[in-house]
């Protein structure tokens, strides 16, 4: 009723000013409707002032949250000689720094003794706070209503509670809702109501598991019962969440590792080279990326985009380089070509310090792909990694298409399993040499392209990798694309599920002694090649 | 010095020239015994409830079209492959399904690849000296020593196998052939009680085949001998059984004679024969 | 049978190792005379720096034999050498630690600095027994060889050989090396150990003792050599070689390879254990670097250059990089990677043999045990 009551006046009021163009008033002359919002302000009747204070809200004038703010903080005050309004900066010494009330620009420093304060009492200093709270909520942007309802939590005088139920009936938007109700449980809960336990039950915000635990404490047995019973249930969910979020992150890592390992695995597995610079054709591909950005500024995401075909290719021909000029003369000599791409490892490490810099680039992630997801209060999902995790099932999918679908897969598992008769049938192994470990080179670029979203892109950025791919490589099984990604996401998740017990270095210590172990039990990684061609 | 001194001049080495009692037990007459043995790789089978007895001092000659199965069922007499089902005896007292391939070639089985494998970077001579029955613990190779006595039955073995020109030759620059006779060799410094041999002909003249022929049928008798041979001339000059292995298992066994004229036998090998045509 | 021709002292009789002796005690000899004789304005005095720096490169050449015993006559490639090095490195160091005493900088007469400075009220268990000389040697060469033997015992009764070995040899030294840049593995993490006083009561700055520090370096790199060589001129180094060539075959004639590639791996280990012991002194650190995978790949590639399978080779290849190192990264060091790199490929590639391989390239093959050259038939 009385809100009814109040609003009228402020409706009035709100269409004369609509009569009146209100924009860029400077002075109490220029901006008249301004002027009389505040003038019914300074009056000596609080009941009178609470109406006004309405009227403003009901004003939609945009200027209504600094007035109001500026009046619960007692620094919205009157110039005695002029009646002009402003609003005091400073309010410290004898002279205060002040600002037009209606233009805020600023006006100087005024001497306390011409200024006279709009006092409120306390009631009115409840009716302000919820009143800013409820003006946040009015706004149309579901966002920033979501925001402001989640600041509420916690935070409710008693004195908001009922303009705030209204808004709750109002309410479209189903989260702001329910944030709102979480709030308003919040409040009642801290007031002893037992009920309101109910509606905090499996909520995950920290504001609400503060008040139960609060509530569990307290002397009336009934509601720290039900207080609890709710935190016990929380404390599950939250679990929950927790393992879903090692889940994730393990998985991102793994991704990462597979990603990496799973290019070293063609190269490996169906060449039997041991590629020790594919760490570094990562690093091209990363560096790729940097560079696309630094040819279309301004467009970090259209420059991701073209940097994975671009990437690609770059390491691709890097490859085709390597394997001309060095592997095809090694032959048969696994050992002597793991040494030889090591050489040129150094070599590509030591000229990227010498082209562009040693030390780290950034490269910027694209809108689209910072922030996160959110599961749930107590979960979200950073997109890159999501990105990411994406990226490496994609070109996993893709590179199985590659090996079962196409001609140059069937060669390739061709002159796998039997050289020289794959040769004898037609099939020029040498080409197939060079595609696939173009092939291989070119997935370790896209991986660097995948890595320059998560890490820094600098020369070392490809030796942090090798031998975790090896090990990939090498848990999974030669040979078996399945078993590098088998592989690959496992050995992210035991990371991820042993570091906090053990700590990120101390994690990585298990996860290398525990595949040195699983090799001395099964020689042939997880998912070996079966069969008198393996036995050899 | 002293110590490692004294390791030395210990007769162990020597052992191998007192003639110990073998410890294989072929008092029941076979000297191998493989029953309803079975193996796959992936789904095939590449033994198929293979049964085979072969009697002490027998030369028994195996023979199959491709994919038969011999090689492996070499790999499972020698401990390198392990089979599903079945089972292995040397004599009747040695299961060799618990033992490994060393412990094997110990107790006296002795194996020719079918490629031949020598050492290559080490000379006839070494080859042989590394084959022969001897102490085999790291200490005793460590310390041991090419005595005269060594050195005799190596020449006597390189005259036996004609490379005794060759004797400082690394292995690898060897011919074929020569490669072939250098792994019989030490086949022969094993002195095993069991030789396996798989494909010994293979890319030999007709003259050194005539020798090897002799050499393996001389000694049948002391020693038994298991040839796996493609060559049906070869297998025709020195057999006195043949076994003949298809798809896992035995097809046929007899003399050769018997064997040739099993209608099954003809089959199967016709129809490889017209198989390999086509491939 | 002569009593001294025993298995060691079997390579004393060969051409090749007398030389190599000859020329290293030669060497050894100038570089002390010229080192004390002359003054040090000398242009022909070597200067206490530089023999330092020369034992530091006989300590990488020791390092480099033992990796050639296992690469070059067993084939088993290890990435993971350095960590035997860097083990026997840090026993060293932890008994150079306990010889500071309370010269250190916060003066506790027990617990080194870095342990000071994390708080650490007492001595951890396994830093007890290093303020005596002998339980440290001993450690040299136990710490490295239970390694080997564990790890080895793993990995050759699976059958793990080839890239594999190596892969999983770099993984152990990766590990180990996350593992000691931990402080709280207490063995100084990321700086390691260092500021060194005295090595048995002798000064560690004193001209004299990095002069016997060197000549040390000198002797065991001798006594290093010729244990190698008399295990490969013995009948087991011949059992190797056949292991590295046909393994498969080796096992039918009855030799359990296992055993064989553990014994000379645990042997390798404990050289390069000595390597480390005799490095740390000289340079007067020891830190979580040194169990690096590049520093293990690197050695590789000294006994690559030099020429596996030969011995000297890998001593000659040790030397000359590590020299070109010294030089490289003092004239230029951008491009000493560069230069590291294309070495690298280059050697693989166009010199399989190495270094060795060319000066073999005219002479006729060794000496076969035939009885007319070889000592130990002679006597037969």
């Amino acid at each position: 009723m009385r809100m009814i009551r109040a609003l009228v006046p402020g409706l009035l009021l709100w269409l004369l000013v609509g009569l009146v163009p209100s924009a860029q008033a400077q002075t109490p002359g220029q901006d008249p409707a301004g002027q009389a919002l505040l003038e019914a302000l300074d009056t000596r009747s609080y009941a009178d002032k609470g109406e006004a204070i309405a009227a403003l809200v009901a004003s939609g004038d945009e200027r209504t949250r600094r007035w109001l703010e500026a009046l619960l903080a007692g620094k919205l005050q009157r110039q005695e000689d002029t009646g002009r309004f402003i609003v005091v900066l400073e309010n410290r010494g004898r002279h205060w720094p002040v600002v037009d009330a209606l233009s805020f620009e600023a006006a100087g420093e005024m001497s306390r003794r011409e200024l006279d304060r709009i006092g409120i009492n306390n009631a009115l200093r409840g009716q302000l706070q919820s009143t800013l709270a409820v003006l946040d909520l009015r706004v149309d942007d579901v966002g920033a209503r979501r925001e402001a309802a989640r600041e509420l939590l916690g935070n409710i005088e008693a004195a908001m509670l009922p303009p705030l139920q209204a808004l709750v009936a109002d309410e479209a938007d189903g989260e702001v809702k329910r944030l709102l109700a979480q709030a308003i449980a919040i409040h009642r809960l801290e007031q002893g109501d037992a009920a309101a336990v109910e509606g905090l039950a499996g909520s995950l915000n920290p504001e609400a598991r503060a008040a139960l635990s609060a509530a569990a404490r307290s002397d009336d047995a009934a509601l720290a019962e039900a207080a609890s019973g709710a935190l016990a249930d929380i404390e599950q969910k939250l679990k929950l969440n927790r393992g879903v979020e090692t889940l994730y992150f393990g998985l991102s890592l793994g991704s990462v590792l597979v990603l990496a390992a799973i290019g070293l695995a063609i190269t490996f597995g169906v060449m039997g080279v041991i590629n020790m610079a594919h760490g570094e054709l990562m690093m091209l591909g990363a560096y790729t990326t940097w560079g696309m950005q630094q040819l279309l500024p301004g467009q970090p995401g259209l420059a991701l985009i073209l940097a994975i075909p671009a990437g690609f290719l770059v390491a691709a021909l890097a490859g085709i380089a390597i394997e001309r000029s060095v592997i095809q003369f090694l032959k048969g000599r696994p050992l002597e070509t793991l040494l030889a791409t090591f050489g040129v490892s150094l070599i590509l490490q030591q000229l990227v310090r010498t082209l562009i810099s040693p030390l780290n680039r950034t490269v910027v992630s694209p809108e689209w792909m910072s922030g996160s997801l959110m599961i749930n209060e107590g979960l979200s999902l950073t997109l890159n990694r999501l990105f990411v995790l994406g990226f490496a099932l994609l070109v996993f999918a893709g590179l199985m298409l590659v090996m079962r679908r196409t001609r140059l897969g069937l060669e390739v598992r061709a002159v796998t399993q039997n050289r020289a008769m794959a040769r004898s049938m037609g099939i020029r192994a040498t080409r197939v040499d060079i595609l696939t470990f173009a092939l291989g080179s070119g997935v370790a670029g896209l991986a660097g392209v995948a890595l320059s979203q998560l890490t820094n892109v600098g020369p070392n950025l490809g030796q942090n990798y090798i031998i975790d791919s090896f090990m990939v490589v090498v848990f999974g099984g030669v040979g078996n694309l399945w078993g590098t990604l088998v592989a690959g996401l496992s050995l992210g998740v035991i990371n991820q599920v042993l570091e906090p017990w053990a700590g990120a270095v101390l994690a990585k210590i298990l996860v290398l002694v525990f595949i040195i172990l699983f090799i001395q039990k099964r020689p042939r990684g997880l998912f070996p090649q079966k069969g008198r061609a393996a036995e050899g | 010095m002293n110590f490692l001194t004294s390791l030395a001049d210990r007769d162990r080495v020597f052992d191998f020239l007192v003639p110990v009692d073998s410890p294989v037990d072929v008092r029941h007459g076979p000297i191998l015994y493989l029953e309803d043995v079975t193996v796959s790789f992936d789904g095939f089978r590449a033994i198929d409830r293979l049964n085979l007895t072969i009697d002490d001092g027998e030369l028994r000659c195996i023979i199959g079209p491709n994919g038969a199965g011999k090689t492996t069922m070499m790999d499972i007499i020698t401990g390198k492959t392990r089979p599903d089902t079945g089972q292995v005896w040397f004599g009747s007292r040695h299961n060799l399904l618990t033992m490994n391939e060393p412990a094997i070639a110990s107790l006296g089985i002795g194996r020719k690849f079918q490629k031949p494998t020598t050492f290559e970077a080490l000379t006839v001579f070494e080859n042989l000296e590394l084959a022969m029955a001897a102490d085999k613990r790291i200490l005793p190779t460590l310390t041991a020593r090419t005595t005269g006595e060594i050195r005799a039955r190596i020449e006597e073995v390189m005259t036996t196998i004609g490379l005794v020109e060759l004797r400082h030759r690394p292995a690898g620059i060897l011919s074929h052939g020569q490669k072939q006779w250098l792994e019989i060799g030490m086949l022969l410094m094993q002195r095993p009680r069991l030789l396996l041999v798989d494909e010994p002909v293979a890319g030999m003249t007709e003259q050194e085949m005539e020798r090897t022929a002799e050499l393996l049928t001389g000694l049948a008798g002391q020693q038994s001998v298991v040839v796996v041979e493609h060559d049906m001339g070869f297998v025709r000059s020195i057999a006195r059984t043949v076994t003949v292995l298809h798809q896992g298992s035995v097809l046929a066994e007899g003399s050769m004679n018997q064997v040739s004229m099993d209608p099954r036998v003809v089959e199967v090998y016709l129809g490889a024969e017209a198989d390999e045509e086509v491939a | 049978m002569l009593a001294s021709r025993s298995w060691l002292s079997r390579p004393l009789h060969e051409r090749s190792t007398r030389l190599f002796l000859g020329v290293l005690i030669a060497a050894l000899a100038v570089v002390s005379l010229l080192n004390l004789a002359l003054p040090a304005g000398h242009p022909l005095h070597v200067s206490t720096y530089t023999v330092t720096l020369l034992g530091k490169y006989l300590c990488y050449a020791l390092l480099a034999v033992a990796v050639d015993l296992v690469w070059g006559y067993l084939g088993i490639l290890s990435l993971g050498h350095g960590a035997f090095f860097a083990l026997g490195g840090y026993a060293m160091g932890m008994y150079l630690m306990r010889q500071i005493g309370d010269r250190g900088v916060y003066g506790d007469p027990v617990l080194p600095d870095f342990m000071v400075f994390l708080d650490w009220q007492s001595l951890p268990w396994y830093w007890h027994g290093f303020d005596m000389a002998w339980f440290a040697l001993l450690t040299v060469l136990l710490a490295p060889g239970l390694l080997a033997l564990v790890f080895g015992f793993l990995a050759f009764r699976s059958r793990v050989t080839g890239v594999y070995l190596s892969i999983i040899t770099q993984a152990l030294t990766f590990a180990l090396m996350l593992a000691f840049f931990r402080n709280e593995m207490g063995f100084g993490g990321n700086n390691g150990l260092t500021d060194f006083k005295e090595l048995l009561g002798f000064d560690l700055t004193a001209d004299a003792t990095r002069l016997w520090l060197f000549l040390a370096t000198g002797m065991a790199l001798a006594l290093g050599y010729v244990l190698c060589r008399a295990i490969v001129a013995s009948k087991l180094g011949r059992v190797c070689v056949a292991t590295r060539d046909a393994e498969a075959r080796t096992r039918f004639l009855g030799y359990r390879v296992e055993r064989f590639q553990l014994f000379v791996f645990v042997v390798s280990a404990m050289l390069a254990g000595v390597a480390g012991a005799l490095y740390v002194p000289q340079v007067g650190i020891i830190n979580p670097g040194e169990f690096s995978p590049i520093f293990s790949i690197e050695i590789v590639l000294w006994v690559a250059l030099g020429g596996r399978g030969t011995l000297y080779g890998a001593v000659i290849g040790a030397l000359l990089v590590n020299y070109a190192k010294t030089v490289f990264t003092g004239v230029m060091p951008e491009a000493w990677l560069f230069a590291l790199g294309g070495l690298f490929v280059l050697v693989t590639v166009l010199l399989p043999k190495g270094i060795a391989g060319l000066l073999a390239y005219r002479r006729p093959r060794r000496a076969d045990p035939d009885p007319s050259t070889t000592p130990g038939e002679a006597s037969a």
